[in-house]
């Protein structure tokens, strides 16, 4: 494997702190301090943390949905103003317009954007790419939520985006779907080298995918850590290495027994 | 054995009809002639129940022969006990109505008696039951039409909102005959009155809820279309209207029951024709069958209106759980 040093830097985060006004109290509350992180291209990375670490707040900075206040985010040169097409975004759950059959949903950024009868092939081949073939004139409903996801990230990846920012797509689904749509990001990965940040409250997951493991604690949202996982792909979650990675994130959330201090926390 | 049940029921009161003689007398039932063919009104009853018949009869058999889905089956014999009172509820109302003369006349006539009108006005009712489709038709897609647009507004923009929603919801209980004088002044002709009393009655329920659908759209459907660069157009007419359309919907059922009230209100009280206007000039001549016979047009035609909205509902929607299989 290439070391990731030797790529460029598609994406720089530094100094991002963020901080919005409790709606109870009225006072700021910090969700985001001192972030600072530079992403190579075609690196694939996970943000670990556990729910309220501010991870999902970071990745809607870096897709430019919200406003970024304080410090500065730079895609490719330019600082980020709002949502482009230029990163792909899948939420937690689908996300699809119900409305729409599963081929016009896909092909929603592409009509948008006004490039659609050009790419008309693409979309059959994105189709086919998930495994839904013979689903195209299917409605959302009729799908199951595996199958909702591959919509919605091949709907993100048809656009070509830079990044494709992945806001714990699978964690609504079963272990079983969840695995498969995990191979389906490493084998899109592979063919189409997108730089790719997954937010995720997994640790099996990140290890299995990442380059690089952002780990995030909260109150406020830091980063406390980034782990390089220099493993081949595709990984073996049953393997020594993996479990060994695993007891040692674990750890760091200290979630494990370790034999020097017998404490549990949840 | 449904399909037999519901006939027995029309072929009773056919019967009834046919061979039952007319004991009482004072039923005035004529006999009019079309195309040299003498009809009176006791064959044209008889007519409308073999009409009947042979509905359902042809019905269950495109059924049989389409070897449509069992759950379409179950559905009509569901109805055939129902089918079935009705035709015992016609020979009776036959035979206390008009054969034996017990109901109060002429508050109550029998259904032959009804039939008369329907012979003998054929073109006064005929011509009134347009000018009633064509002024619910003007007034409600007004209401239907502004109602979406009002609902889009309020929905969309808060300052909107903050100005037309109380405005909406005052306005909104007010039943809208009561604007008829103010209507009636204000506009030029009675048609553009009354077109604007349905039009307000229909506006409400499909404004309140369009707004309410264009609120209830999911943040993160907008902001998914703005990752691909939508702009607030695009948002408003393929994100938040279609997700808004199963409120609209219901708005415009809604609209439109409220619309049949108003039309039927605004024609008694100031039109120069309609259904409405109808029942007010027989009642005048105490002609209660003519009143009745109003009602059933009424019936059909609002059902049909329906129907019609049913029809376009269901493929608007068909994207909906348990609408589509």
């Amino acid at each position: 494997m290439t070391d990731i040093l030797d790529k460029e830097k598609i994406l720089k985060i530094r100094d991002v702190n963020r901080s919005f006004i409790d709606e109870r109290t009225g006072e700021p509350r910090q969700i985001l301090k001192d972030i600072n992180l530079s992403v190579f291209e075609g690196e694939f990375i996970s943000i670990l943390g556990a729910s309220g670490c501010g991870k999902t707040t970071l990745l809607r900075l870096i897709a430019g949905l919200d406003p970024v206040q304080d410090g500065k985010i730079i895609l490719d040169g330019e600082p980020v103003h709002g949502p482009d097409s230029k990163r792909g975004y899948v939420f937690q759950q689908g996300c699809l317009f119900p409305w729409l059959t599963v081929e016009d949903n896909i092909a929603m950024g592409l009509k948008i954007r006004g490039v659609y009868k050009q790419n008309k092939d693409k979309v059959h081949d994105f189709i086919e790419k998930i495994g839904l073939g013979g689903f195209e004139k299917n409605f959302p409903h009729q799908i199951s939520g595996g199958m909702a996801q591959r919509v919605a990230i091949a709907r993100a990846l048809i656009n070509d985006p830079e990044i494709l920012l992945l806001d714990e797509p699978m964690g609504a689904l079963d272990s079983f779907t969840r695995a498969d749509i995990q191979n389906l990001l490493l084998e899109l990965r592979k063919e189409r080298n997108t730089t790719m940040i997954l937010v995720t409250h997994d640790i099996d997951e990140a290890l299995y995918l990442s380059d690089r493991i952002v780990i995030m604690t909260p109150r406020p949202g830091r980063i406390s850590e980034v782990l390089e996982i220099h493993d081949e792909f595709p990984r073996e979650r049953g393997s020594a290495q993996f479990l060994e990675k695993r007891r040692n994130i674990l750890e760091r959330f200290n979630l494990a027994r370790s034999n020097t201090a017998p404490e549990y926390v949840i | 054995m449904n399909l037999f049940l519901t006939l027995t029921g029309f072929l009773l009161a056919f019967l009834v009809n046919l061979f039952f003689p007319q004991v009482a007398e004072g039923v005035k039932l004529k006999s009019y002639t079309f195309g040299g063919i003498a009809v009176d009104d006791n064959l044209a009853y008889r007519l409308v129940l073999l009409a009947l018949a042979l509905y359902y009869g042809i019905y269950r058999l495109v059924l049989f022969v389409k070897k449509a889905d069992q759950e379409k089956i179950n559905k009509f014999g569901k109805g055939a006990k129902f089918r079935f009172a009705i035709g015992i509820a016609l020979a009776l109302w036959d035979l206390l109505g008009t054969k034996l003369l017990v109901l109060p006349q002429p508050f109550f006539p029998g259904p032959a008696v009804i039939m008369d009108a329907f012979l003998g006005d054929t073109a006064f009712i005929w011509k009134n039951t347009l000018y009633s489709l064509r002024l619910f038709v003007a007034g409600f897609s007004v209401g239907v039409v502004t109602g979406v647009l009002t609902g889009v507004l309020i929905g969309w923009y808060p300052k909107a909102r903050y100005w037309i929603l109380p405005v909406l919801n005052i306005c909104g209980v007010i039943p809208a005959v009561a604007w008829m004088p103010f209507a009636l002044t204000l506009f030029p002709t009675s048609f553009a009155a009354a077109t604007f009393l349905i039009a307000i009655c229909s506006w409400f329920p499909v404004a309140t809820m369009t707004a309410d659908g264009v609120q209830g759209t999911p943040k993160s459907l907008f902001e998914l279309s703005r990752t691909f660069g939508a702009g607030q157009l695009y948002q408003i007419f393929h994100i938040a209207i279609p997700h808004a359309m199963p409120q609209i919907f219901t708005g415009i059922m809604t609209a439109a029951a409220f619309g049949f009230t108003t039309l039927v209100m605004a024609e008694m009280m100031g039109q120069p024709g309609g259904l409405g206007y109808y029942i007010n000039t027989s009642k005048v001549w105490s002609a209660y069958y003519k009143v009745f016979a109003a009602i059933v047009v009424m019936a059909v035609l609002f059902s049909a209106i329906l129907k019609v909205v049913g029809v376009v509902q269901r493929y608007v929607l068909r994207w909906q759980k348990g609408v589509v299989r």
